[in-house]
C-alpha cells in the first residue's frame, strides 16, 4: 500500500479511463485478459492513491504485456524475473504501488524461484497471477499449471507431470495474503485487486484466466452461466461458506481433516454447522484446504483466501536504516573514509 | 628500542606467513604490513586463502599465506619471492618453500615438525633434519612450547595459550625488521576489549617472541627499511574489494542518489556486498537475491525506480546475468555490473586470480549489445574505477562491466584518502514534472534518453526489453528501426570515449617495446618496466583501464612503437580483442593460467627476449 494518498478534495477523482494507454492491444479476441485489464483499471480507479505512484511490472507472455495497456509507469521486463524486479522497485521507492503481472509459467516455472523468495520476504507489492494452465505467448505448450494428462504441442501423448496449485506454494513460502478470482467477474477482480493493494506485503491475486486460443474453457465448471453457482465458493470475512444455485450447500471439516461438501437441510444439517471463514487466522491450515479445492469434486474457493498482518521487508528495511544512523558517528562518505586506522604522512 | 648487532638497509622486503588455516597468519600479516605503513613504507600485501575452508588440519591444502612487501621505494606489487617465509607447519613449508629467494630466512615452528604432521604434508623425511634446507637461513624456534612456558602463570585454558603463538612470530619478525610494538598492542588491547587476560596473553607472548629473537640473533643483522617518500596526505589501507564498495558508495553520494546493490554471494566478490551491508548509516540498501538473475533484476528495479544500482559478482556470476544486462541495454538504466575475476571455466578456481572474462564482459550477451566496460587496476584504485563506473553509468544512462580480479580484490596496499569534495559531480539526466518527456527522446551530446522517475506527476510511460520506437518508444517492429535503434546503441558506447582519458604511456613515447596491459597486472608490469628501463632498455608500459569503448588516442599510440607485447593473466583476450580493433597492428602475447599473478622476474625474461629479437 503506498503511504501517498490522494487526500486533497480538489484532485480529481480518477476513473478506470484516466488509467487506459493508448497502446494498440495485441490480446486475441475473446481472451480472458481484456476483463482482467478492466477490473485492474476499475481498481486502481477506485484506490486513494496517485497516477504517478503506481509501477506496474510483468515478465514475458500474453498477460506479461500487460503494463503496455496500462497508463502508469510500467516495465515489460524479462521472462520469469518479474518479481525480482519488482522487488527492487519497491526497495528503491516504497512509497510506490508496486503490481506484478505474471503468467503461470512467467511465475511458476522460469520465475518459480523468484515468486517463492519475493513471498517469502512480504516485499509489499500485489502479484497479479494470470493462470490459464497454458503457454499462451509461445503457442501452446503444457504450464507448471496444466493437469495432468493434458494433451498440449509438447505433450501429444498428455503430460506426465503434476500440477502446482499455486496457492500451495506461496503458503508454502509463508504467503501472507492470497485471494482468487475469475478473468470474467469485473466486480470480484476489482474488489480482490482492492483488498490485496491494501494489504501490506506480498499479496497474490491469481486470477483464472480464458486462453481461448490454446486451453479454451480451462475454467469452464467455474465460469459457465449454467455451472459457476454450483462450482464458486465466494469468501467472505465472518460469513459462512455457502454456495450453490439455491445457496443451499456449504463446507464442513469432517473428521478425517478433509472438507466435506454438505447440503443445508438434509441429514440434520444447519446453517450453523457450516464453516466460517477467516482470512486473518495465522494458522494456514484451513487456507490450505479452501484454496486446493477444485472441481468437480468442490467448489473452487474465490475471493481472498488469506490475509494475515505482518510486517513487510520494505518496512524493516527503511526501519533498519533509521536505526542504524540514529547510532552512528558515520554521516556521509567524508567521516567514512577517515574513519578506523588511519595514519598522516608530513 | 633495543642495540643492535648490526644493521642492514633494504630498499624492500618481502615476507610471507604461512601456516594452517587456524594459525592466525592473515592477522599477522595485517599487523605487520599495517605497522610498516605507519612507520612509513609503502606497502603491498597479497593473502593466500586456502582453497577449501574445511581442509584438514596441517593438510596443504590448508595452508593459509599472506605476502606482503615493503619498502623504501614505492611498491606495486606483493612481491615475486620472499625474503622471509614464516612456515608454522610443515604443510605450509612444503606449500611455500618454492616461493623463498635462494639464501632466504626461513623461520619454523620445530614443535610442529612431527611425525604426523610431516606425513600429512607429504614429507618422506623431516626436511629440518635433512640438507634440503642447506641453502636458507633456517630459523628453528620452538614456537609452541615457548609460548606455553611465557603464559604459564596465566589463567586461559590450553587452547586459548595456544591461539596466542602467532603473536610469537610476529615478535620475532618485529625483531628482524626493527619494528615498533604500539600498533599491534593498541590493536590487541581494542580486539580483545572484554578479556584482558587475552590482551596481557597476546602482549606478552608478542614480546617474548621480540626478545627471543633477539637473543638467538636470529640474524646475524637485523634489517631495516627506511621510510618510503610518500606524497603528504592522510592514508589509511584497504583492499581492493572495500575500495570497490566504497567507490560506488561515493558515486551515489556525489550523484545525489541512494544506492541499492542487489547481489548473490560468491567469491572472491563477497566481500562488496558484506562491506555495503554495513553501511546502513549511508542509507545503503543492499539486497541479498536468490541468487545472481535476482540480484541483478532487483538492481534494474530500483535503477527503474530511480536508485544507483549496482550488482556484483564473479564469473559464473556474471554468466547468470547476461540476459537481464542486455534488458539493462535495451532500456537505457544505467547500472553498474562488478565483475571481480577468478579462474575459470565453471566453479574453476574461485579463491584463485584470472582476467578471463574479458570477452564475456565485452561481447558475451545475446544479440547486439553493447555496453561500457572499464578494470581497475590495483587494489586502492578500485575506489576510483568504482566511482568511474558509477559516473558513466548515470551520464550515459547505460549498464556498465567493472573488472576487477580475485588478486587486487583481497590485495591491499596503503591509500591517500581523497576528500569526495575533490570528487567530481555526477549528474544524471533525470527528466522532471512539467518536462516534454518522450521515452526515448535523447540528448545530443551523448545519445542518452531522460530518466523520468516512478512517482514524478505526469511522466508515465512503459520500457522493456522489446524493442522500441525511436523517440516515443512504442513497441516497434519496423526494420528501419531496429537498424536504427542498434546504430544508436552502438554509437551510444562509442562516445564515452568523449567522457574518458586518453591513454598515458609509462616510459618514453616511442621506444622498441611497448609492453601492454590491462587491470589487475598493472603493480607487476610497471614494476618489470621500470627495472628495465633502470638498466637503459628501449621499454614502455601503456596499461589500459578504459576497455570498451577504448581511449580516442590508443592506435595513435600503438603506432609509435616497434614491437607490442600484450600480457594478461588469460589466453590472450585482450589481445584477440586489440587485433579485431587495430588490424594492420602486430600483437605477441605473453599469456598465463595458474591462477596466479604475473612474477615480475618471468616478465622481465619475456621483455628482454623481445628487446633482443631482431
Ligand atoms: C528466457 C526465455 N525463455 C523462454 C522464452 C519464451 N517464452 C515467452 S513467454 C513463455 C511462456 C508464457 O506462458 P505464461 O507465463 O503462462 O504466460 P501466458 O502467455 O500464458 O500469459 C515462454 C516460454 C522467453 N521469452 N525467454
Ligand atoms: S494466446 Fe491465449 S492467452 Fe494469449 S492472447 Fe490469445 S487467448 Fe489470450
Ligand atoms: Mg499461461
Amino acid at each position: 500500500m503506498a503511504d501517498t494518498v490522494l487526500n486533497s478534495p480538489n484532485i480529481k477523482k480518477l476513473s478506470a479511463k484516466d488509467f487506459r494507454s493508448d497502446q494498440e492491444n495485441r490480446w486475441c479476441p475473446g481472451c480472458g485478459d481484456h476483463g482482467i485489464l478492466n477490473s485492474v483499471q476499475k481498481a486502481l480507479a477506485d484506490m486513494e492513491i496517485k497516477k504517478e505512484d503506481y509501477a506496474v511490472i510483468s515478465g514475458i507472455g500474453c498477460s506479461s504485456r500487460f503494463p503496455y495497456y496500462m497508463d502508469t509507469y510500467g516495465f515489460h521486463t524479462i521472462h520469469g524475473r518479474a518479481a525480482a524486479i519488482a522487488s527492487g522497485v519497491k526497495c528503491a521507492n516504497p512509497d510506490l504501488e508496486v503490481i506484478q503481472v505474471s503468467g503461470d509459467g512467467d511465475a511458476l516455472a522460469i520465475g518459480g524461484n523468484h515468486f517463492i523468495h519475493a513471498v517469502r520476504r512480504n516485499i509489499d507489492m500485489t502479484i497479479l497471477l494470470f493462470n490459464n494452465e497454458i503457454y499462451g505467448l509461445t503457442k501452446g505448450q503444457y504450464s507448471p499449471t496444466s493437469n495432468q494428462g493434458m494433451v498440449t504441442k509438447t505433450s501429444p501423448f498428455g503430460t506426465i507431470e503434476e500440477p502446482f496449485k499455486p496457492a500451495q506454494l506461496a503458503l508454502g513460502a509463508q504467503s501472507k495474503f492470497y485471494a482468487r478470482s475469475i478473468d470474467t467477474s469485473i466486480k470480484l477482480t476489482t474488489e480482490v485487486v482492492k483488498s490485496a493493494s491494501a494489504h501490506k506485503g506480498t499479496s497474490i491475486v491469481e486470477i483464472l484466466q480464458n486462453c481461448v486460443i490454446y486451453n479454451d474453457g480451462t475454467h469452464a465448471l467455474v465460469t459457465d452461466k449454467a455451472t459457476k453457482d454450483d462450482y464458486q465458493l465466494i469468501l467472505e470475512q465472518d460469513k459462512p461458506m455457502i454456495f450453490g444455485i439455491e445457496k443451499n450447500k456449504g463446507l464442513i471439516l469432517g473428521g478425517n481433516g478433509k472438507l466435506i461438501v454438505v447440503t443445508i437441510g438434509e441429514h440434520g444439517i444447519t446453517e450453523a454447522d457450516v464453516l466460517v471463514h477467516d482470512a486473518h487466522t495465522e494458522n494456514p491450515h484451513m487456507h490450505w484446504l479452501l484454496s486446493s479445492m477444485m472441481a468437480p469434486e468442490y467448489p473452487v474457493a474465490l475471493g481472498v483466501i488469506r490475509d494475515v498482518a505482518s510486517p513487510s521487508y520494505d518496512e524493516k528495511m527503511v526501519q533498519q536504516i533509521k536505526d542504524v544512523q540514529a547510532l552512528s558517528s558515520i554521516k556521509n562518505m567524508d567521516d567514512l573514509l577517515n574513519s578506523g586506522d588511519t595514519w598522516v604522512v608530513e | 628500542m633495543s642495540q643492535k648487532t648490526k644493521i642492514i638497509e633494504r630498499e624492500e622486503v618481502v615476507i610471507r606467513f604461512s601456516g594452517d588455516s587456524g594459525d592466525g597468519m592473515q592477522l599477522t600479516g595485517t599487523q605487520f604490513s599495517d605497522t610498516s605503513a605507519l612507520f612509513g613504507n609503502d606497502v603491498a600485501t597479497f593473502p593466500d586463502y586456502p582453497a577449501e575452508i574445511r581442509a584438514p588440519q596441517g593438510t596443504v591444502g590448508g595452508v593459509s599465506g599472506f605476502q606482503l612487501h615493503f619498502g623504501h621505494q614505492e611498491i606495486n606489487t606483493p612481491g615475486d619471492f620472499a625474503d622471509v617465509l614464516v612456515a608454522m607447519n610443515p604443510a605450509a613449508l612444503q606449500a611455500n618453500l618454492k616461493w623463498v629467494k635462494p639464501s632466504g630466512t626461513i623461520i619454523v615452528n620445530e614443535d610442529s615438525f612431527t611425525d604426523k604432521n610431516l606425513e600429512k604434508a607429504g614429507y618422506d623425511s623431516d626436511p629440518l633434519m635433512d640438507d634440503k634446507l642447506a641453502d636458507y637461513n633456517l630459523i628453528k624456534a620452538k614456537v609452541t612450547t615457548l609460548t606455553r612456558e611465557c603464559l604459564k602463570d596465566s589463567e586461559l585454558d590450553q587452547k586459548s595459550v595456544l591461539r596466542s603463538k602467532n603473536m610469537f612470530t610476529l615478535g620475532m619478525v618485529y625483531w628482524m625488521f626493527d619494528r615498533p610494538f604500539e600498533h599491534t598492542e593498541e590493536f590487541i588491547e581494542k580486539k580483545f576489549k572484554k578479556y584482558p587476560a587475552v590482551v596481557d596473553a597476546n602482549k606478552k607472548v608478542l614480546r617474548a617472541g621480540y626478545n627471543f629473537a633477539k637473543t638467538i640473533e636470529a640474524l646475524a643483522y637485523n634489517f631495516s627499511v627506511a621510510p618510503a617518500k610518500i606524497r603528504k596526505g592522510t592514508y589509511r589501507n584497504i583492499t581492493g574489494n572495500k575500495a570497490t564498495a566504497w567507490g560506488l558508495m561515493a558515486a551515489a553520494e556525489r550523484a545525489n542518489l541512494e544506492l541499492f546493490c542487489g547481489s548473490y554471494p560468491i567469491t572472491p566478490a563477497t566481500e562488496i556486498l558484506q562491506e555495503l551491508a554495513a553501511r546502513k548509516d549511508l542509507g545503503v540498501k543492499t539486497f541479498q537475491a536468490e541468487d545472481e538473475i535476482a540480484g541483478i533484476c532487483t538492481a534494474i528495479g530500483a535503477s527503474f525506480a530511480g536508485d544507483f544500482a549496482v550488482t556484483t559478482t564473479s564469473g559464473p556470476g556474471l554468466a547468470l546475468k547476461t540476459e537481464a544486462a542486455g534488458l539493462a541495454v535495451m532500456t537505457e538504466l544505467p547500472l553498474v555490473i562488478v565483475n571481480v575475476q577468478r579462474g575459470g571455466p565453471s566453479t574453476g578456481l574461485p579463491t584463485k586470480t584470472e582476467q578471463s572474462d574479458l570477452l564475456q564482459a565485452i561481447h558475451g550477451r545475446s544479440g547486439e549489445c553493447p555496453m561500457p566496460v572499464i578494470a581497475a587496476s590495483t587494489p586502492s584504485d578500485c575506489f576510483h574505477y568504482a566511482f568511474e563506473a558509477g559516473r558513466i553509468a548515470l551520464e550515459h544512462m547505460t549498464p556498465v562491466i567493472l573488472l576487477t580480479d580475485g588478486f587486487i580484490a583481497n590485495g591491499a596496499e596503503p591509500w591517500r584518502i581523497p576528500k569526495m569534495s575533490e570528487l567530481p559531480e555526477i549528474i544524471a539526466p533525470i527528466a522532471k514534472e512539467g518536462d516534454d518527456f518522450l521515452p526515448y527522446a535523447r540528448e545530443e551530446k551523448r545519445l542518452s534518453r531522460k530518466w523520468a522517475i516512478p512517482g514524478t506527476k505526469g511522466l508515465e510511460h512503459r520500457i522493456g526489453g522489446l524493442e522500441k520506437m525511436d523517440g516515443d518508444g512504442t513497441v516497434s517492429y519496423v526494420p528501419e528501426n531496429h537498424q536504427v535503434m542498434s546504430d544508436i546503441r552502438k554509437r551510444r558506447v562509442a562516445l564515452v570515449a568523449e567522457n574518458i582519458p586518453e591513454i598515458k604511456v609509462k616510459g618514453n613515447e616511442e621506444a622498441d617495446v611497448l609492453v601492454v596491459g590491462w587491470g589487475g597486472t598493472y603493480g607487476h608490469l610497471i614494476t618489470a618496466v621500470r627495472e628495465l628501463q633502470k638498466e637503459e632498455k628501449s621499454i614502455s608500459l601503456a596499461h589500459f583501464n578504459y576497455i570498451f569503448p577504448l581511449p580516442k588516442n590508443t592506435a595513435e599510440v600503438f603506432s609509435r612503437y616497434k614491437k607490442i607485447i600484450v600480457c594478461e593473466i588469460n589466453d590472450g583476450q585482450f589481445a584477440e580483442y586489440l587485433r579485431s580493433s587495430f588490424q594492420d597492428i602486430k600483437f605477441e602475447q605473453h599469456n598465463k593460467l595458474m591462477g596466479l599473478p604475473f612474477t615480475v622476474v618471468e616478465l622481465k625474461e619475456r621483455f628482454n627476449q623481445l628487446l633482443e629479437e631482431k
